[in-house]
């Protein structure tokens, strides 16, 4: 069965959450805890900080997760086809260029765009 | 007597003293070494000794050559103060690192260590779409950065969640779309099967197809990509420590703290043994077949256990030398700007590993077309 | 087998309904994609691996990342407002189509007709031979061929429409944006 291939990638996942939680309660319990209102504020390089913790930022940062999104849709096309590739030959070869013209197309006016631009 | 060896002999016993042999005592320990071989390496490259000052005054000052600050380290986080700042959404900034160590421990699940002994193999679990399981926990990663920043209260934080998000998120894409090509030339993305076709060889006997060899394109893009991935220098723009002090964990402390830098050194053996594993030949020892060294019709008979233990001891100095690799990239480049990154990535990685597929496809189809 | 389908299947309800209880949008993101990862380990009992992947790599790993970009792009905070228990005619509706679907839900799959249907030419025993991978690709390749060429126009348009859409006007010029 397929399923019992991985049982043993939830166990790592039991060991990777299990790294995180020691970690935490071991620094919970035996550490220190002498809170003085200085060491609670956010740390700003020692001066006083103003307004909220949270500031709107750049759209930018949301236009590369959107690119992402896109592409690694797109990746998710290459990995069947790339590993059937030998076998289909040409045909698969043809099949897959018309699919990769058409989004370099899109890369291409993308590119024009200025989009792929970080000014 | 029968009881202990049915028990034993149970798959998900044998997969639990495989997680803990290579998870708890070799991952766990080479990556708690990384961090003291770091500073070792990086006082070597800038000329100076490294930390040699622990000792235990009981043993005549016994040093260990700085071995001991892996210790003083680990003890040293432990009695920290857990400081917790004010209007910090606590749930989220507790489990935050643990996204870390998922990614940075999931990963070994499809890494062999040595090639199968009959039903026994030297791998966690060998699943049918090895590779991309690697993806999909690595996608998973970027949740420690985001929910760091984010729940941090703090601006700098909150600016190295952002970029620390878009710079993971742009290199996943030349991660997945380089490794196209290692897929195409080997027809499938189960590790043992990219490992065991690594380990044939091109005219007679002598140069193994290693994906060094086969997609050395995608070779250099990979390890790059994933050196972005890991926020290793010089991709560390999301903790830029002269510009946003931390970054995204800047707000951490003690233990917590310590569990991001953990993280970050098991993630780098991680690297390592990946690119070893998809581009290296894994655990392949140039030469040696499973009965023996063979080269120019020259024959030598080698025991399996000396096979096995062979193969992991090659696979860990594998490892150790990009371990070393990825350091001095470190300590010789100085940081990229964010807007060098990114045009890094989508500017240059994205056009080169398309065209590597194309390169790949056209190279494959004359090799199976005309037989070269 | 199935005692795993109905743990899973029982938590992925459970984190779908957080999504509806819990007031800040990071931990409604947060439940989503706990609900999309239990997704995936219900796809790999079906012996999809691949489908499963794609499930954690794209849902989890990077529409939710988008969600979660825009929570923190808009600086969202828990919704503080009481809880109303008023009923308007927005809960009323809403409930009427909750119950509605879900009895035809019930309807559909407890008759025997859903439950016994024809053997599919992939049946499990197939998959797990192949591979989810290759059958994909197979089938990708040949018989849906026309609808794979298809997706690559919707992704061309896609690529083009949020270059349009985020580059209508330059982003304001804040001192806190400077990257």
């Amino acid at each position: 069965m397929v399923a019992e291939q991985y049982i043993p990638v939830l166990m790592l996942l039991g060991v990777a959450l299990g790294f995180g939680a020691l970690f935490t309660l071991l620094g919970i319990l035996l550490g220190p805890k002498r809170d003085t209102a200085v060491k609670k504020m956010p740390f700003e390089s020692g001066l006083p900080s103003t307004g909220s913790g949270f500031k709107r930022y750049s759209v930018r940062f949301y236009m590369v997760a959107l690119a992402f999104l896109i592409f690694d849709v797109e990746i998710i096309f290459f990995y069947p086809w790339a590993v059937k590739f030998r076998e289909f030959g040409l045909y698969g070869f043809v099949v897959m260029s018309i699919f990769f013209v058409i989004l370099v197309l899109g890369l291409v006016y993308d590119w024009r765009k200025g989009a792929l631009e970080w000014d | 007597m029968e009881l202990i060896l049915d028990i034993l002999l149970n798959p998900v016993v044998i997969a639990l003293l495989k997680i803990v042999v290579i998870v708890l005592v070799f991952v766990a320990a080479t990556g708690t070494v990384m961090t003291l071989m770091e500073r070792k390496w990086m006082s070597a490259v800038q000329d100076r000794i490294g930390p040699n000052r622990a000792n235990i005054p009981f043993l005549r000052d016994f040093r260990g050559r700085g071995a001991l600050h892996m210790a003083a380290d680990g003890l040293k986080s432990i009695f920290k103060e857990d400081t917790v700042p004010e209007g910090v959404d606590l749930v989220i900034f507790t489990i935050a690192p643990f996204f870390g160590f998922i990614s940075a421990v999931v990963i070994w699940a499809v890494i062999p260590f040595a090639a199968p002994i009959g039903d026994f193999t030297f791998q966690i679990t060998d699943v049918n779409i090895g590779i991309l399981l690697v993806f999909a926990v690595t996608s998973l990663g970027i949740y420690g950065t985001v929910l760091a920043g984010w729940s941090s209260n703090n601006k700098f934080a909150l600016l190295g969640a952002a970029r620390g998000t878009s710079q993971m998120l742009s290199y996943e894409i030349f991660l997945g779309l380089s490794l196209v090509g290692v897929f195409m030339v080997n027809g499938s993305v189960q590790v043992s099967i990219l490992v065991a076709n690594q380990n044939t060889y091109w005219f007679g006997d002598v140069i193994p197809k290693w994906g060094l060899f086969t997609q050395p394109l995608a070779f250099v893009m990979f390890f790059t990509a994933m050196l972005a991935e890991a926020k290793r220098l010089p991709f560390d723009a999301p903790e830029g420590e002269s510009e946003i002090i931390a970054g995204y964990f800047m707000e951490y402390s003690g233990m917590r703290y310590a569990a991001f830098m953990l993280a970050e050194y098991i993630a780098m053996v991680g690297i390592a043994a990946l690119v070893t594993t998809l581009f290296l030949g894994g655990y392949h020892v140039p030469w040696l077949h499973a009965e023996g060294f063979q080269i120019f019709g020259w024959f030598m008979a080698v025991p399996v256990w000396l096979v096995s233990a062979l193969q992991i001891l090659a696979f860990v100095g594998k490892i150790i030398f990009f371990c070393w690799l990825i350091i001095m990239v470190r300590w010789t480049i100085p940081r990229f700007r964010f807007d060098q990154i990114m045009e890094l990535g989508w500017k240059k990685l994205l056009p080169l590993s398309l065209a590597n597929i194309v390169l790949t496809a056209l190279v494959l189809l004359a090799v199976d077309n005309w037989n070269l | 087998m199935l005692i795993a389908f109905y743990i899973v299947a029982a938590l992925a309800v459970a984190s779908a309904f957080n999504i509806l209880i819990l007031r800040s949008p990071v931990y409604c993101a947060l439940s989503l994609v706990g609900c999309f990862f239990l997704l995936g380990i219900i796809f790999i009992l079906l012996n999809n691996e691949f489908v499963a992947v794609v499930q954690v790599l794209i849902y989890a790993g990077a529409i939710m990342v988008l969600f979660l970009f825009v929570i923190m792009l808009l600086n969202l905070r828990p919704d503080s407002s009481p809880r109303s228990l008023k009923f308007g005619i927005a809960k009323i509706l809403g409930i009427g189509l909750t119950v509605g679907i879900l009895a035809q839900l019930i309807g559909v799959f407890g008759s025997s007709a859903a439950k016994l249907g024809p053997m599919g030419e992939y049946s499990a025993q197939r998959v797990t031979e192949e591979g989810s991978l290759e059958i994909v690709a197979e089938l990708m390749l040949t018989e849906y061929v026309l609808p794979f060429e298809i997706i690559s126009i919707l992704l061309m348009v896609s690529i083009m429409g949020a270059v349009v859409l985020a580059k209508k006007r330059p982003p304001p010029e804040e001192e806190e944006s400077q990257p």
